[in-house]
């Protein structure tokens, strides 16, 4: 090790990976991932949320997390963000492309994605 | 993309629970279900719930699965990482309150009764980390305390910091750690020494292991901040050789810090150098003496020598030397990275942070907790432990190991710290604390210490040889019924003798537990010597089973099952039974007791 700089390095590096086990991060993501949510693509809208969070330098802001059926099935496949203080927001329908929207805009810029929501969906 | 992660305990008890079966079987199955990509497995230290092993947790939920098996693997996996729905039979999540199923599965780990009163800062990275992973330790602010000292600190800096932080040896002794360090760096020499004292011998303590076996990084960067600040080059670890999976973490944890350059040569280019080796103990307990240990690292029998001269003027290899423990050592990164005033925040007046108590005995939740210091005892054992299982009654609390003494019921409400415990003739030893139920008998317990350093007295000095031979004689014809008032005051002169003219702490302390349980539990002793009863029911030869005649219903069960063929029908049938009664021939008697746990009609008992 010659510097600090170089630990640092590390650090960083390694941050991301380890932070998962932290569970300080403020914002939940939550797919829902029972076998309705599956057979609907859910796993494609999961993979894509970790992969733009973690791309997004978001990883220690943002869990992202499964959970089981919700009850609303015709609407899969379906994330939910819980944020402390706000009131859950629900997309409904997801797709991959659709996921990284959101991620960008609203757990990026703080934005909720209003096409994709339930509500737009049961208009 | 990794977003998941299965940290399974790898720690000693788990490992013996089948953890390593496990880990196998989670690999397998995350490969079958498609999710090698998604979900990483990681081998971590110990949780500290031993007594709910193999544990499991998965994150990012922070689901903590306890005694899991083999077979219960399939069903996490496809439940729990492909679907998302937790295995509620699993999840451990007591917490004290009524909860419902749902609140149940999203009990965070940091909110169960055993967690929640608990301050980690020795264990941080025990159960959170990869232990072989210096990568892993690293993100965690690893090394980050020995970059700051070597760049920004000097030597003096450093000793100030600890001195100011307030740290006390959690070997057992409680000296001064900044005080020891200072000691030792004025002196001059050719070479001085660091050494690490990992050689946890007291029956039931295993804090230190767990530390190395979780976290062995840690101690590596603690024992080249020492280094630093007293002018030493070299370390050594003393560690038992029965702890096979911590020597090989220490090991593993040593090599890859010297290929990260954070031991050798010129550290972070500050000219500074330090190395560490690993020396096996073979297990004696005096070894764990501080200068019966640098003896035995010299290659010669562990055998103590008179102080002074101190380690710190003449030590290993007759170099000033500072010798610390594990749990002491765990305590410095933390220290130099948040500061003094961070670490004196926590604990009492003169016992400041926290300590690691290894919890056994009469118990619910045995394993490894740390907890500031000054938390009661009755804390520790009614919330974070527990409470004692099958409704039974606290009786005592034994610390300090074989060094140590008991703590009552009475003082159950004792703030512990080191000079809590001192003050009550107890002592914090290294932290093994085994709580005893109603069912103990006071005597043989201090008979079964006596044992230990009976056989763990290195012979050289004639007042342990001797002196504690003699204590388990007396104790033993104590414990036959054989012993005497006067017994017991030629019992209580010995140990004082013993204590005062020892050669080191092994024989200074080993009186300890009798004396202890001879302030508290007198009269226990006076019911073994006047009466010649046992009253928990324990020595053997105090003992008569009988079969009360009017309960017994002559089923006979007692009688088959007696391996010595006691017991035997008699003419009398009792009023409303059908058959003879059975009675114990106490002749023919061993005293062993399966007659009254066959017995359904609670017809024998002991008195």
């Amino acid at each position: 090790m010659k510097s600090l700089a170089e630990l640092q390095a590390i650090k960083e590096k390694m941050k991301d990976k380890v932070v998962l086990r932290e569970g300080t991060a403020d914002v939940r993501v939550v797919v829902g991932m029972a076998t309705c949510g599956i057979a609907a693509g859910a796993r494609p809208v999961l993979n894509a949320i970790v992969e733009c969070v973690n791309e997004g330098g978001l990883a220690d802001k943002v869990t992202v997390s499964q959970t089981g059926c919700i009850g609303l099935c015709q609407y899969e496949p379906i994330v939910e963000i819980f944020e402390a203080g706000k009131d859950k927001v629900t997309y409904v329908k997801m797709d991959a492309d659709k996921a990284k929207r959101v991620v960008e805009e609203h757990l990026k810029g703080g934005k909720i994605v209003t096409d994709y929501t339930i509500a737009a969906a049961k208009n | 993309m990794i977003r998941s992660h299965v940290l399974i305990c790898g720690g000693t008890g788990c490992t013996s629970s089948g953890s390593v079966q496990i880990q196998q079987a989670f690999k397998e199955n995350i490969e079958a279900c498609g999710l090698s990509e998604e979900v990483k497995v990681v081998e971590t230290g110990c949780f500290g719930l031993c007594a709910l092993g193999p544990v499991v947790i998965v994150y990012p939920d922070g689901t903590f699965y306890s005694r899991v098996e083999v077979g219960d693997v399939k069903e996490i996996v496809e439940e729990h990482l492909l679907k998302g729905r937790k295995v509620e039979r699993l999840v451990y999540s007591e917490t004290g309150e009524e909860l419902s199923t749902e609140e149940k599965l999203n009990v965070a780990l940091g909110d169960t009764t055993f967690y929640k009163s608990q301050n980690r800062v020795v264990l941080r990275n025990c159960g959170v980390i990869n232990p072989e992973s210096i990568e892993e330790y690293i993100a965690m602010d690893g090394y980050a305390a020995l970059g700051k000292v070597l760049t920004e600190m000097t030597p003096e800096d450093v000793i100030k910091v600890i001195t100011d932080s307030g740290l006390r040896g959690r070997g057992g002794g409680g000296f001064p750690t900044g005080f020891k360090w200072s000691l030792c760096a004025p002196n001059k020499a050719d070479q001085k020494y660091v050494v690490c004292n990992a050689d946890e011998g007291d029956p039931g303590a295993f804090m230190d292991r767990s530390v190395l076996e979780g976290d062995p990084h840690c101690l590596v960067e603690a024992m080249a901040i020492a280094g630093y600040a007293i002018g030493a080059t070299e370390g050594y670890v003393y560690v038992r050789a029965e702890y096979p999976i911590a020597v090989k973490r220490l090991q593993k944890a040593i090599d890859d810090a010297r290929e990260y350059g954070l031991l050798g040569k010129n550290i972070f280019e500050s000219g500074f150098d330090f190395d560490l080796h690993i020396r096996l103990g073979a297990g004696a307990f005096v070894c764990g003496e501080e200068t019966a240990l640098m003896t035995s690292i010299e290659g010669n029998r562990g055998e103590p020598r008179p102080r002074p001269p101190y380690p710190a003027v003449k030590g290993l290899f007759g170099k000033p030397t500072v010798e610390n423990n594990v749990e002491t050592f765990a305590n410095v990164p933390q220290i130099i990275l948040k500061g003094a005033e961070w670490f004196a925040s926590m604990g009492t007046e003169r016992s400041k942070g926290t300590k690691v108590f290894a919890l056994g005995g009469n118990i619910n939740n045995t394993g490894l907790v740390e907890i500031p210091m000054g938390t009661t005892l009755r804390h520790i054992i009614d919330d974070i432990g527990g409470g004692i299982p099958n409704g039974k009654k606290f009786k005592a609390a034994q610390t300090g190991g074989p060094s140590g003494g008991c703590i009552p019921e009475s003082l159950i409400d004792t703030e512990v710290d080191f000079d809590n415990l001192t003050a009550i003739g107890c002592m914090m030893g290294s932290g093994g604390l085994i709580v005893m139920d109603e069912d103990t008998c006071m005597v043989d317990m201090a008979k079964f210490f006596l044992e230990f350093t009976v056989d763990e007295s290195c012979g050289k000095c004639t007042p342990c040889r001797v002196g504690t031979k003699r204590l388990l004689e007396m104790l033993d014809d104590i414990t036959k019924g054989k012993g005497t008032l006067e017994d017991i005051d030629k019992l209580e002169e010995l140990c004082n003798y013993i204590k005062q003219n020892s050669l080191c702490g092994l024989g200074q302390t080993a009186p300890n537990p009798v004396l202890a349980t001879l302030k508290f539990f007198r009269d226990e002793y006076v019911a073994h010597v006047v009466d010649k009863k046992c009253p928990a029911g324990v020595c053997k030869d105090l003992l008569t089973f009988t079969i009360d005649k009017d309960k017994c219903i002559g089923c006979g069960l007692c009688a088959r099952n007696c391996p010595v063929s006691a017991i035997v029908k008699t003419d009398y049938i009792a009023p409303g039974h059908k058959l003879p009664s059975y009675e114990i021939d106490a002749e023919k008697c061993v005293k062993c007791g399966v007659c009254m746990g066959n017995c359904k009609f609670k017809a024998i008992s002991k008195i």
